[in-house]
Order: C-alpha cells, then sequence, then structure tokens
C-alpha cells in the first residue's frame, strides 16, 4: 500500500472519532488500539518468532501496574510511566524467557499459561499490599488535554493512545522488514538453517520475547490510563485468552492482523452479549470457531488475498 | 508430624486426580501435538450431567458410568465435527477451536446450571476418616478410583489389539494408515477415551472443590505442570508427575507459602522442571536430526 495512503488514514482515525463519536465510543476506540497494540506484541513472538506465549496478560498487568503505582504513590505523570513500564516489562520479559525460550514452543505455552494464572494470586499477595492496594486495585485520576487544547479527556486520551500506538506499530513494522525479523521468521521456519546461518537462537528468541513484553506492557499502561483503574481480578488468564483470541483472529506474522484481532476481542463479545443474554461465552465461541473455519490463517489472510487482486499488485503477465 | 502425613495423603488424593487430567492431555498431545486447553471444560460439563443424573434419581454407579459414555461420545463427535476438518489448517486454527471450545463449555454450563457453587455427592459415603484420621473416605475412594482407571488406560494400550492400533496411529500415522490402521477412527478413539478419563477426574475432584463452571481452572493448571514433571512425552510419566505435583502442592500449601500463592506454586514447579530437567522425569530426551 503506498505510504501517503497509511498516513492519511492514521490522520483519518485521529480525527473522525473526535468529530462524530461519544464519550463511552471513544473509550470503546481507545481500548481497541490498546489491545491492537497488547496483540501486536503477542504478534511479534508468537507470529513472527513461532513461540507459544498464553502468558501475555502478565506484561499487561505489568504494565499496568507500573502506571497505577508510579501515578498513585509517586505522583508521576501519566506520559512519564510509558517509558518506565516499558523497561520493567522488557526485563521481566527476558526474565521469562530466559529458562523456557530455550525449549520448544509448548513448553514456552505451558511456562506462560501458568505465569498468567498466578498473576492476580501474585498482584493479591499481602506483602505488596502498601503498593497495589490488595484486591481493591488503585484507581487512578484521568489526565485532562495539555497546552490548554479545546479537547475533553475521552478526546485526549484517545489521541493519545492513538499516538503511543502509532509509533508502536511503525516500530514494529521496521523491525520486523529488516535485518533482525528476517532472522526471526527464519529461526520460526527453519531453525536449524538459522543456527548454521551463525544466528544465536536462544539469545534472539529470548530478546525477541523481552520486546514483545516490552510492546504488550505499554499496551498495558494505555490501558489503565485509559480504564482508570486497576485490579488483579482484571489480569488473569481469561485477559491472556483474550489476547491469544485476538492474535489468531487477525492472523499471524501480520502488522495489520492485531487491529482486526482488537477490533474482534472488543465488540464481538457486545454483540454475542446481544444476541443471547444468558450465554454469551458460548455465542463467542461459536463465532470464534466459525471464523476459524471460515479463515484458519486469520484476517489477515483474507485481507492478502484481497490485496493481491488489487489492481497495483496485480502481476501483468 | 501427623500433620505433614495427613497433608501428604491428601496430596496424594488431589494428586491423582492430577494424574488422570495430565494423562487425559499426554494422550492427546501424543496423538496430535495439541495440547486440549478445553479438556477441564469438558470435564466440568460432564460431572454437571452426572449431578443431574444423581438428582433424577439414578444410582449414582449407573449415573456413573451414564456420564463416561456421553463424555467419550462428546469427545469424539468433537474431533470428528471440529479437528478433522481443520488437520491441515495451522496449527493456531486448532488453538482458536480450543479456545473456543472452552468459552462454549464455560457458559453452557453457566447458562444450563447456574454457576452457584454445588455440593457434589461421594460413593464413598462420609463417615469418619480411616487410618488413624490420615485419610477420609473421599480420598481413598477416589485414589483408588484413579488407579483402576490409570491401570486399566494402562493395561488397554498394551494388551489390546486396539491400543496397539491407537499407539500406531499417533506414533507413525502414514506406515499405520498403509498397514490397514484407519488412523482417523483412532484420533476420534484417543479423544474420547481422553474426555472420558477426564470426567471421572472431575466426578473425583466435585466433592472436594464443589462443582461450579470455574471448577477446573486449578486443576488443569496442576495437571499442566504434573504431565510437565513427568515428561509431557510419556503417559506413565505424566501420571507419577501429578501424583508428586499433588503432594507439592499440600505441602508447600500448608507449610512454606499458604493457600493464597497455592496457584503460583504450579508456575514455580514448571519454572524449575524446565530449568534443571527439561525433559521431564521419565521424558524421552528430544534430539534433532541435522
Amino acid at each position: 500500500m503506498p505510504r501517503i495512503a497509511i498516513i492519511l488514514g492514521c490522520i483519518a482515525l485521529a480525527v473522525l472519532p473526535l468529530l462524530g463519536a461519544s464519550g463511552y465510543q471513544l473509550f470503546q476506540l481507545t481500548l481497541v488500539v490498546t489491545y491492537a497494540v497488547a496483540i501486536l506484541g503477542l504478534n511479534l513472538v508468537t507470529g513472527y518468532n513461532g513461540q507459544v506465549s498464553l502468558g501475555h496478560g502478565a506484561f499487561y498487568a505489568v504494565g499496568a501496574y507500573t502506571t497505577a503505582i508510579l501515578m498513585d504513590k509517586f505522583a508521576v505523570p501519566y506520559w512519564a510511566t510509558l517509558p518506565v513500564a516499558a523497561v520493567i516489562c522488557a526485563v521481566f520479559g527476558f526474565l521469562i524467557g530466559l529458562p523456557a525460550l530455550r525449549l520448544g514452543g509448548l513448553y514456552l505455552a505451558l511456562t506462560t499459561f501458568a505465569l498468567s494464572v498466578a498473576v492476580p494470586q501474585l498482584l493479591k499477595y499481602k506483602l505488596f499490599d502498601d503498593y497495589t492496594g490488595g484486591v481493591q486495585g488503585i484507581v487512578i485520576d484521568k489526565p485532562d488535554a495539555p497546552f490548554g487544547l479545546a479537547l475533553n479527556s475521552d478526546q485526549w486520551v484517545y489521541l493519545f493512545t492513538l499516538a503511543v500506538g502509532i509509533v508502536c506499530f511503525v516500530l514494529i513494522a521496521n523491525l520486523v522488514k529488516g535485518r533482525i525479523g528476517r532472522a526471526m521468521i527464519a529461526i520460526r521456519d527453519q531453525p536449524l538453517a538459522a543456527e548454521a546461518m551463525g544466528i544465536d537462537i536462544a539469545m534472539l528468541k529470548t530478546y525477541t520475547f523481552a520486546v514483545s513484553a516490552m510492546i504488550t506492557g505499554i499496551a498495558g499502561s494505555l490501558g489503565a490510563v485509559a480504564v482508570q483503574f486497576v485490579a488483579p481480578d482484571a489480569f488473569g488468564a481469561p485477559l491472556s485468552l483474550t489476547f491469544f483470541v485476538g492474535f489468531v483472529v487477525g492472523g499471524g506474522a501480520s502488522i495489520v492482523g492485531p487491529i482486526f484481532g482488537a477490533i474482534f476481542v472488543e465488540f464481538i463479545p457486545n454483540i454475542a452479549d446481544q444476541i443471547s443474554k444468558a450465554a454469551p461465552g458460548a455465542v463467542y465461541g461459536v463465532l470464534l470457531i466459525a471464523l476459524m473455519f471460515v479463515a484458519p490463517g486469520g484476517c489477515a489472510s483474507i485481507v492478502r488475498k484481497l490485496a493481491a487482486r488489487m489492481p497495483w499488485n496485480r502481476k501483468t503477465t | 508430624m501427623d500433620g505433614v502425613l495427613h497433608q501428604v495423603f491428601s496430596g496424594i488424593a488431589s494428586g491423582g486426580i492430577y494424574a488422570s487430567i495430565a494423562l487425559a492431555l499426554v494422550m492427546i498431545f501424543t496423538a496430535t501435538h495439541h495440547v486440549n486447553f478445553a479438556q477441564g471444560e469438558m470435564a466440568m460439563f460432564s460431572t454437571y450431567i452426572a449431578l443431574t443424573l444423581i438428582q433424577a434419581g439414578v444410582p449414582y454407579w449407573i449415573a456413573f458410568f451414564a456420564t463416561v459414555i456421553f463424555a467419550m461420545v462428546v469427545g469424539v463427535i468433537v474431533q470428528k465435527v471440529l479437528m478433522e476438518p481443520l488437520m491441515n489448517a495451522p496449527v493456531l486454527a486448532s488453538v482458536g477451536v480450543f479456545i473456543g471450545l472452552l468459552f462454549i463449555f464455560n457458559s453452557t454450563a453457566g447458562w444450563i446450571f447456574t454457576y452457584t457453587l454445588k455440593p457434589f455427592p461421594s460413593p464413598f459415603g462420609e463417615g469418619g476418616p480411616l487410618f488413624g484420621g490420615f485419610f477420609s473416605r473421599h480420598e481413598l475412594g477416589s485414589t483408588a478410583i484413579t488407579l483402576v482407571v490409570l491401570l486399566s488406560v494402562w493395561a488397554f494400550f498394551r494388551f489390546t489389539r486396539l491400543g496397539l492400533a491407537m499407539r500406531a496411529a499417533a506414533y507413525n500415522p502414514t506406515s499405520s494408515r498403509l498397514s490397514g490402521v484407519p488412523v482417523a477412527t483412532m484420533l476420534a478413539l484417543g479423544w474420547g477415551l481422553a474426555s472420558g478419563i477426564g470426567a471421572i477426574a472431575g466426578m473425583m475432584v466435585a466433592p472436594i472443590v464443589f462443582l461450579d463452571p470455574n471448577m477446573m481452572a486449578g486443576v488443569l493448571l496442576y495437571a499442566f505442570a504434573g504431565a510437565l514433571l513427568g515428561g509431557i512425552t510419556n503417559p506413565l510419566g505424566a501420571v507419577v508427575g501429578g501424583f508428586i505435583v499433588g503432594v507439592i502442592e499440600n505441602l508447600g500449601g500448608a507449610y512454606v507459602v499458604g493457600t493464597e500463592l497455592k496457584l503460583s506454586m504450579a508456575l514455580i514447579i514448571i519454572v524449575v522442571v524446565l530449568t534443571l530437567k527439561p525433559a521431564g522425569l521419565f521424558g524421552k530426551v528430544l534430539s534433532s536430526r541435522v
């Protein structure tokens, strides 16, 4: 796609919702962007590097709690908490990845799944109560628009989140296009050949995991600012599953995939709720399975097929 | 000292349940290289069926066997209807289906049977503790049932033609097909068997933890840890691993970390095993040919 179209698209994403969307709709859009960034992080490690992680909710939680604690206890402004959360999550991801990534994908899946289940318990643990607020969690203030901009805080949070999100997407898109990205894909497809080419598999996998954790941690920070509240039970295994569902729906190894995945996990539960108040989860599950049958490669594979038919991509033979 | 022994014994009892679920996981894993995330939910759903039958006045053991057969049929149907068409799809698509199944079973159970905790009867009676108070009746009974199940599964795979065919289909599908083993049917049977074992585990664990749609979440995690500890490629290892995890969980919960952090113990076990002995206690060390 021409670069100019992407830039115009980003501007449209920034401006259009400000004109028409209500506060709640803006909040939903903010969450879509947040989820898209979180799923982007997961996509980097699972889609491009082939390492299945079922515990990215843990990194999201760490990011969210870092922001909440810094804002609540140390009166740090919200924007300044993002880099801190990013660094902490990267280190955390590195430490988790170090033992698990040296082994096959399934072991990482199990370790990260256990991590995601353990997170709410660890957050509730009494020793950290002073910081984490225990079961009650932490309430944080909504940031107002700076520089006297004529925006209400919903609009400002949306713009801020979108800006950070676009930066993350551009960074990752460039990362996977470059040498390191090719090495990641090589590890996923042909680990032996990659090793023979001189790629340090274990190290690159661990770094990829760290970067992925960092991106998802940033999403967690953004999420905390948007929701203005963090509590342990919001960050259990269901959150990690949500990210994974978003990732699978969006499609692996794709930059646009996470956006579709985020839209799915944000809006489909509401639709499922409207279809059946009694068992929304069942409707959600059926929709998910149906999508897997229609598009086993996720939405990104459909987009790829459509794009290949577009006039500017059609090969002249 | 008595306290420690008591914890060890109840650890063995819950370990038996983890062992069953771990066995079901390993069976599906060796046959299809998938980890069935919906295993616990399927077991939970079957347990509700058992409860419904019992409340309708069906004697316990008839309800028990009816439930196991129901669970096996569900397992076969899931494999035939959902997994088989996706045989050649990307692995992630089948993971998506597993997660979808998890939501469906969980939500349907909550819808039909409500989310309130329900007591589940134990077939072994409420009578006083046995063996000087180390074992409750249910713990003893459920451990015995688990052992019977595990032994019969082992005997089935070891001594029957069908078991041999199933092992062959899992080990080398192409050669098996050439020798006349109906691989697709074997896979479906494997799913059915795993689902039936899960149902038994569900009915054994329900009297201890009470029945609710989220009952199996913790159990599944310990089962994972057990399967990993024993070696995920080895059914016997998975069983032993399940028992060990049960004991560690109970001792750790009682003396080391407290009940609040019990689930985190599973994480610690998994990380320690992966760091020190990645193939598990009994697993084969997999080497790849260059």
